[in-house]
């Protein structure tokens, strides 16, 4: 073969999973934004975007351009380094789960045995961008979001992690493949709903969505960690947010929605991953139904749902889990 | 013990019917009118600015016999007619009928006080201009123009 002399076949695999999770971003983004817009519309019975394309399908393009000719301002004492990275801090992360997200039994970047362990420390790195963003704007603010957003995801992951050490429980293995494939029949969202419930809302509250938005709180904190940021910057948080829902609703799917288990298609081996998409964006939508229904929760509610509720029963769900399993 | 429980069922039911009430808005129709190309109906009752009545049995389309009634009795002096006698007609003939709405506070006393029913509120809502002159409308002209 001509292209095997001219590239290896390894090399080729790792360029085109990296265009296909670049393309993956911006196709999410793209598809959020616009979904965003027009649910939010009709959940308050308007129409939404309208005016740009048939049914305003090109409003997104356009707000890009948009975007990207608006001027930076940095403002006077921040900190210019850490001001100008911290949108990157936030974005380029949220590219590499991609990698190891089974999408169907054959499209996969790398089944990793560590899969899902991977995806926690990569997007873990988002708190820290979120605060450097608080940090480096010199916005006061900015800091009081960047402050709230560690202190929300410190204690939202643990109750994640305890709903996500059942599940590894049961499975006995941290590859997401393999997660996937332990699901064949029977879901677990059938053998654990509790599980399920708790890992969704420790999720929504992890992403940083309403009514768990504190970081940005755009009626308290103007616009909380990002008041500071415009143009191509601000939009890269955007875009860091709607890819760190994909992914979690992506982790959702493979914990307790079967993965690409669905219906048989044809050749079922690539096309299972239509079934995937559908039920990361039935998540997806459920997401914005929650956000466009509940306001937006005080600190100390936000705190006392985590530690008061979530940890508790997610802690008593594994005792159980375990107790289970040994019988 | 007993209150934490009835806290996560009572607050959850709460939650659910949160979301059953925005699904339930979700599926009724929109209520936006796209306006600049749709506009809905306006009440008979609306007063915009005054018109000249067109009149289709009067040479002239009005009835207005320049009285200068309205004139009189507009409380901020916005109007200004002038009528003229011509040769073979008779009365007086309105050559002019200004409006000035940049004063004009819509209250009719004009339409009442009018002997001949010349006068009533149009439905026109739409207003632009970029200089005060654009709002002296020339009454007579409109009348005529068949507005």
């Amino acid at each position: 073969m001509m292209t095997e002399s001219f590239l290896p076949p390894e090399l080729l695999r790792i360029l085109f999973t990296a265009i296909c999770a670049i393309v993956i971003v911006f196709g999410n983004a793209l598809v959020m934004g616009y979904l965003e817009r027009k649910l939010a519309g009709r959940f308050q019975r308007r129409p939404g975007p309208m005016e740009v394309g048939w049914q305003g399908l090109l409003q997104l393009a356009v707000d890009g351009v948009k975007l990207v000719g608006k001027q930076l301002v940095i403002p006077r004492h921040a900190d210019p380094v850490l001001y100008r990275i911290a949108p990157i801090v936030s974005f380029a992360p949220a590219v590499l789960p991609l990698l190891v997200i089974p999408f169907s039994p054959k499209l996969q970047g790398r089944d990793l045995d560590i899969g899902l362990i991977f995806i926690l420390a990569v997007v873990a790195i988002n708190v820290l961008a979120i605060l450097i963003a608080g940090w480096g704007s010199n916005n006061k603010y900015s800091l009081l979001g960047a402050m709230r957003s560690v202190a929300q995801n410190v204690a939202y992951e643990i109750p994640m992690l305890l709903t996500l050490l059942s599940v590894i429980l049961v499975t006995n293995t941290f590859s997401l493949k393999g997660i996937v494939a332990a699901q064949e029949g029977l879901w677990f969202i059938l053998v654990m709903p509790v599980a399920f419930l708790i890992f969704f809302i420790a999720t929504v509250a992890e992403t940083n969505r309403a009514p768990f938005d504190l970081p940005e709180a755009e009626s308290e904190l103007t616009a909380g960690f990002m008041t500071e940021f415009s143009g191509m910057g601000f939009s890269l948080f955007f875009m860091a947010e709607y890819t760190y829902m994909f992914i979690a609703c992506s982790l959702t799917v493979i914990l307790f929605l079967g993965g690409w288990h669905g219906p048989p298609l044809p050749y079922a081996e690539y096309t299972a991953a239509l079934w995937f998409f559908f039920k990361v964006y039935a998540l997806l939508i459920l997401m914005i139904w929650i956000r466009w229904t509940f306001p937006r929760v005080r600190f100390d509610q936000l705190l006392n749902l985590c530690w008061k509720y979530l940890v508790p029963f997610s802690l008593v769900h594994l005792l159980v889990t375990a107790v289970v399993l040994k019988i | 013990m007993k209150d934490y429980f009835a806290e996560i069922f009572t607050g959850g039911k709460s939650l659910l019917v949160g979301m059953l009430i925005t699904l339930r808005e979700f599926f009724r129709p929109v209520v936006t009118v796209q306006y600049p190309r749709e506009a809905l109906p306006i009440t008979p009752n609306y007063r915009g600015h005054t018109i000249l009545v067109r009149d289709e049995e009067k040479p002239e389309k009005h009835r207005c016999i320049s009285c200068k009634m309205c004139e009189r009795e507009c409380p901020s002096n916005c109007i200004s007619l002038h009528g003229e006698k011509r040769e073979g007609v008779k009365g007086l003939t309105l050559v002019r009928y200004q409006l000035d709405f940049t004063k004009c506070s819509l209250c009719g006393t004009c339409v009442e006080v009018c002997p001949t029913d010349a006068l009533d509120f149009s439905d026109e809502y739409r207003h632009v201009g970029f200089r005060r002159d654009d709002f002296l409308y020339d009454l007579l002209a409109r009348v005529e123009k068949g507005q």
